[in-house]
């Protein structure tokens, strides 16, 4: 492994993971030689929250997950957990987790990443905007006489 | 005596190709497709991943369209679907307090940080048919304002700094699993607020209710209401840490009731909590109400026998799967034990009118 921070992985692997697969496709048409490590497997995580939001845990209910290893022909290994059940998507994740440990990883950075950062960053914006614009202004009616 | 019968697999065929058909409907109007009930009929959508207990809004499209709109019947596909699937783990508690939040109320405090967010909501709606819905036309854009970088904090730490609020256990044991071990009684809140999670949303809403009404009454103040999207993280072992593995909607609602204090307990006010997958706030509030009705017992309040109050009568009968399973199975072949059932009438009024015959000749 190169001296990719585990901060850094962490970071663009939740993006692979929430990342559309027609959008990841889209930007990736292409992929270098690979080899199987783990061949997707759908699955499911159990997600927990917590009582009263910080208390301890409990399960709530299971969401769909995809996974799989693969190794470049340099031997450089990549993992994919991404929500869903594209097996191309979590395909592709893996591809781009090798490849960000290759020297191709500014390359990935800006073909890739980048756009998915902007775009997810984007969306979030106008889901925050229109809560924005349904927030209440109090204003207080003056009664009686002062 | 056990009789097998056959000769029902051609009417079955034949009814499901029916069943097919009228799912199709009329062919002249076109064909709903999953990703137009994914986001259309979103509540729909959020309501059966709920209750089937699977996050994954495609599925639920899915299920929905095969099902012909029984949500019931989708959430029974839904849960049929999951136990197919490998479990890679458990993730992380999800932090809610970090919620991209669309829906934000409190009807405690007016003013409280953040501000109240009233989102996509029913709510001030006159509930008055929309005929503009049947003809044609987009719908405006939603407007947009200058939206706060912050994640806004939770409502009832403003209580719980000023020490009124119950104190929160605290603590990170691995919670129980309905789905890989039987509910059994005594249930620890953790389990309850599982079964409740994923119970049937008219039924939690019923029990909520009758709380109100009085049968169990908790006083219930909604502290804060949040609708949005949370990242899920779960450790990976392959890496050696943890990783955000997607993103998914959530309802949260936490009540803050009146509690006039316990032996060991000051007054303070105590809390009811509600969690539950999608956009879905009827069932988190009834949820929350529920979860505070059972917690008597803990907090050493009287059990006055109100249904809310059992544990073991909601949460035997909350889940919808469980109990539609059982219901319809009355429905399907019981010849031999209703023949049973038929040999034991005639044989009670045979002996009846034997008695009487005797009675009347004595």
């Amino acid at each position: 492994m190169s001296t990719l921070s585990q901060e850094t992985r962490k970071s663009y692997m939740g993006v692979l993971a929430r990342a559309h697969p027609q959008r990841l496709r889209a930007l990736m048409p292409n992929l270098p030689p690979h080899e199987w490590l783990r061949r997707p497997e759908i699955g499911t995580t159990m997600v927990q929250g917590r009582i009263g939001a910080t208390g301890a845990p409990f399960n709530l209910g299971e969401m769909t997950v995809t996974r799989c290893a693969l190794k470049l022909a340099d031997g450089t290994v990549g993992h994919a957990y991404v929500q869903g059940r594209d097996q191309d998507h979590a395909l592709r994740a893996a591809v781009v987790d090798a490849l960000m440990q290759t020297p191709s990883l500014e390359e990935i950075e800006v073909r890739v990443l980048a756009p998915l950062r902007a775009e997810e960053a984007e969306k979030k914006a106008a889901r925050a905007e229109k809560a924005a614009a349904t927030k209440v202004e109090f204003f207080t009616m003056v009664r009686g006489e002062d | 005596m056990y009789v097998a019968t056959k000769g029902g697999e051609r009417a079955i065929d034949a009814a499901h190709r029916w069943l097919g058909d009228e799912r199709r409907g009329d062919r002249t109007i076109a064909e709903l497709d999953v990703a137009q009930i994914r986001e259309q009929l979103g509540l729909a959508v959020n309501r059966v991943m709920a209750e089937g207990s699977l996050f994954d809004p495609d599925l639920a499209a899915l299920a929905i369209k095969q099902s012909r709109g029984d949500l019931i019947e989708a959430v029974f596909l839904i849960r049929a679907y999951r136990t197919t699937l490998p479990r890679f783990g458990s993730s992380l508690p999800v932090e809610t307090k970090r919620m991209h939040m669309i829906r934000r109320i409190s009807a405690t405090f007016k003013d409280a940080p953040g501000g109240q967010i009233l989102g996509p909501t029913f709510d001030y709606t006159h509930r008055l048919l929309d005929f503009k819905l049947m003809a044609d036309g987009e719908a405006p854009e939603a407007l947009r304002s200058e939206a706060p970088s912050a994640f806004a904090p939770h409502i009832l730490q403003l209580l719980d700094d000023d020490g009124l609020m119950e104190q929160l256990d605290v603590n990170d044991d691995t919670p129980p699993d309905l789905t890989r071990e039987p509910l059994e009684m005594p249930a620890a809140r953790p389990l309850r607020l599982q079964a409740l999670a994923r119970g049937d949303e008219g039924f939690v809403l019923s029990m909520a209710y009758s709380t109100q009404r009085g049968y169990g009454r908790t006083h219930a103040f909604v502290g804060e209401l949040r609708i949005g999207t949370c990242a899920v993280e779960m450790e990976i072992p392959e890496l050696g840490f943890s990783v955000e593995i997607g993103e998914i909607e959530l309802t949260e609602c936490e009540t803050v009731n009146q509690f006039t204090g316990s032996k060991s307990e000051p007054p303070q006010f105590t809390r009811g909590y509600g969690l539950v997958m999608g956009q879905s706030e009827r069932k988190a509030i009834s949820m929350s109400l529920v979860d505070r009705a059972l917690r008597w017992e803990e907090l050493g309040e009287e059990n006055v026998g109100a249904p809310a109050q059992d544990a073991e009568f909601v949460l035997y009968h909350c889940d919808n799967i469980q109990a539609t399973g059982f219901l319809e199975h009355i429905k399907l072949p019981h010849y031999v034990d209703f023949q049973s059932e038929l040999e034991l009438i005639r044989k009670l009024r045979r002996e009846a009118l034997q008695a009487q015959v005797k009675e009347a000749a004595e």
